[in-house]
């Protein structure tokens, strides 16, 4: 585990950069992470990925399937791949607090 | 993906190194992509395993307890009068080196420790200098090493480099079972708090959750549910699949993959239009969620847990026997550890297909049956309505998946399935299919991202035999039967074939079932449109 800092951010994350503690997430831990993932400016469009995110998050405890994202936002797969380049699941899902699945995934 | 191009990769370089084998220094920060990062210590806490704490493999100290030789030498001495096998493969292995370049990972990397052979020599020399009197007396000369920390990193660098495969011990004539030798060394390292979190978090998911995605009940309801919308939207049919029912005649236990991620959620669609088509009487379980057992990669404890979950649930729900999906070890762990763990299930029945009448005799014990036996019996029997022409625009190759292939024999009946419900088959080369077939490489617990490059090294086989059909027949469809496959193989053929997607076989049965009350397919369960090119589909 490591320290990941920036401006006023200071949070716990994993060899990845993932969040360990998703309960600390806010606004401006989203944006200092969004900067590690090549997302300078958190746009409507990005906010509705990661509100939805987050939201489904605090409900399920898991992040959801791809195609559930997808459908919920209205965002084909690809243009989340356009706001987060490294994808749905390690991209916008940091940016978002949530942890890493794992298993056969 | 892995950051070197497949043109780099595939330099690989055979000039044994300048150090001598028994005097071992990897160098981790040297070479990342290829090692998997430590057990995280929340699950660690959570399982109550030993010397939990923070640690990198790239740290010089590795925070070992004060006694750590003495524990590994305890532990080694119990395992050596638990498994008698395990003495006698420390014994037995005359190095012939049969097994040497059968290993995916040896083809894709070049590194002699990843020779079956020497793997198991690493574990091996410290047996001799321990347990051995030749050892005990004569040391290297007898090929005994004194047990080192830099032996110790060596075997979490290389025993966390075996997918469990078992192809080398096809071509073992003393039948050694290298991924056991495995499954003993990682018992070891456990010990002192040696593993890898892409398999404790896993772990510690099933034991909290029933699964290794950690999905909770109403979580499993609302996948499963969206599932069946999706599925509506493209042929009409609604299904309701039972969730825990009481009652039901089968228990249905598939990897968790299969309701979380694409592709294995067309595949889990697949499993359940059949049962509407038939009419089965089954049930899912939120709790008996994952027929996947991470605990076969960490220890024989674990896995045992893990796997009476399934039965514990069968016997809740009172049901008569269970049905397996698409799963790959799960079938390790039931037709070669379950009856001596936690079997015989007796309080189920043995398992009778209740459509044919057919009894499978060859699960008296576990009373657990593979979907493609129960399928293939099903088609044997004229009980589907197909029309394999839905599933024309695939031309397919099989994926023998390891532990159905190797670990159960299961080589006949998902070819038979997918020659009943697809007009286009083209087997992969011989010697890389059935008992022969090459791993996904990302097995055992190795299927994480930070080593994509041996993963992307030890799927060239693979990758390989893949293009091959791809090249010569036009193949566009990789199935395979298990739900690692199915998350390791996408990027895999990316990488070495690319053009080719990947799918379970149930995904294709789906697509060919002509279901009552369904509108006109014009699209595959994917929703993706079908686009026959009749008159094109002439073989290459």
């Amino acid at each position: 585990m490591a320290l990941f800092e920036l401006g006023d951010v200071s949070i716990e994350v994993d060899e990845d950069g993932f969040m360990q503690e998703p309960e600390n997430w806010n606004e401006a831990v989203a944006a200092a992470l969004g900067s590690t993932e090549g997302v300078d400016d958190l746009t409507d469009d990005h906010w509705k990925v990661v509100n939805y995110l987050r939201d489904y998050y605090l409900q399920f405890g898991v992040a959801p399937m791809i195609r559930k994202l997808c459908k919920q936002t209205g965002f084909q797969l690809k243009e989340i791949y356009e706001l987060f380049p490294s994808g749905p699941a390690k991209g916008a899902c940091k940016v978002a607090g949530l942890p890493k699945p794992t298993g056969c995934v | 993906m892995a950051e070197k191009s497949p043109q780099e990769l595939i330099q690989i370089d055979l000039t044994p190194p300048p150090r001598k084998w028994m005097n071992p220094a990897v160098d981790f920060e040297a070479r990342r992509g290829t090692w998997s990062y430590p057990g995280g210590v929340k699950s660690l806490d959570y399982l109550g395993m030993p010397n939990v704490r923070e640690w990198s493999p790239t740290d010089a100290d590795w925070k070992l307890p004060e006694n750590w030789q003495q524990i590994i030498h305890d532990g080694f001495k119990d395992l050596l009068k638990k498994y008698r096998t395990l003495e006698i493969f420390m014994d037995i292995c005359v190095r012939c080196g049969a097994c040497a370049d059968k290993c995916h990972f040896f083809i894709g990397s070049g590194d002699p420790k990843n020779m079956p052979v020497l793997r198991a020599e690493l574990l091996r020399s410290i047996y001799r200098k321990d347990f051995t009197a030749a050892g005990k007396i004569l040391g290297s000369l007898a090929g005994a090493r004194e047990l080192t920390e830099e032996v110790l990193k060596e075997w979490y660098y290389y025993f966390f480099q075996c997918t469990e495969c078992r192809r080398c011990s096809v071509y073992c004539p003393y039948g050694i079972d290298t991924a056991e030798i495995t499954m003993m060394a990682r018992e070891l390292m456990n010990l002192v708090g040696l593993n890898i979190n892409w398999i404790m978090e896993p772990v510690a998911n099933c034991k909290r959750t029933g699964n290794h995605l950690g999905i909770q009940p109403h979580t499993y309801k609302d996948n499963v549910e969206f599932m069946c919308d999706e599925l509506e939207d493209v042929t009409g049919i609604k299904l309701d699949p039972p969730i825990n029912r009481k009652g039901a005649e089968i228990l249905f236990v598939i990897p968790s993959a299969d309701y979380f991620a694409d592709p294995g959620t067309y595949t889990f669609v697949g499993y359940l239009m059949l049962f509407e088509h038939i009419g089965l009487d089954y049930t899912l379980s939120s709790y008996a969620s994952d027929g996947g057992n991470f605990g076969l990669f960490n220890t024989a404890e674990n896995m045992k847990k893990l796997n009476w979950k399934i039965y514990h649930e069968a016997k809740r729900l009172g049901v008569k026997w269970i049905l397996g999906g698409e799963c790959g070890h799960m079938w390790r762990v039931m037709h070669q550890y379950m009856d001596t763990m936690n079997g015989p299930a007796d309080f189920l029945e043995v398992p009778r297909s209740p459509i044919t009448g057919t009894v499978f005799e060859n699960t008296t014990s576990t009373k657990m049956t593979h979907i493609c036996e129960f399928t293939s019996d099903l088609i044997k029997h004229n009980k589907l309505k197909l029309d394999k022409s839905r599933n024309d625009q695939f031309r397919v190759t099989f994926h023998d998946s390891c532990n159905p292939a190797r670990a159960m024999g299961f080589l006949e009946e998902p070819r038979y399935v997918i020659e009943n419900v697809c007009n286009h088959f083209y087997e992969m080369p011989e010697n890389t299919i059935r008992e022969h077939t090459f791993c996904c490489a990302g097995g055992a617990g190795l299927g994480n991202d930070e080593n994509m490059e041996m993963r992307m090294r030890g799927g060239l086989p693979r990758g390989n035999a893949v293009r091959w059909v791809r090249d010569h027949h036009g193949v566009n469809r990789l199935t395979c039967i298990c739900a690692i496959d199915r998350a390791t193989l996408p990027p895999l053929v990316e990488y070495w074939s690319p053009g080719v997607d990947v799918s379970g076989i149930h995904e294709l049965v789906g697509n060919a079932l002509i279901m009552e009350g369904e509108k006109e397919r014009t699209t595959d369960i994917r929703g993706v449109p079908v686009q026959p090119e009749k008159g094109e589909q002439d073989d290459v």
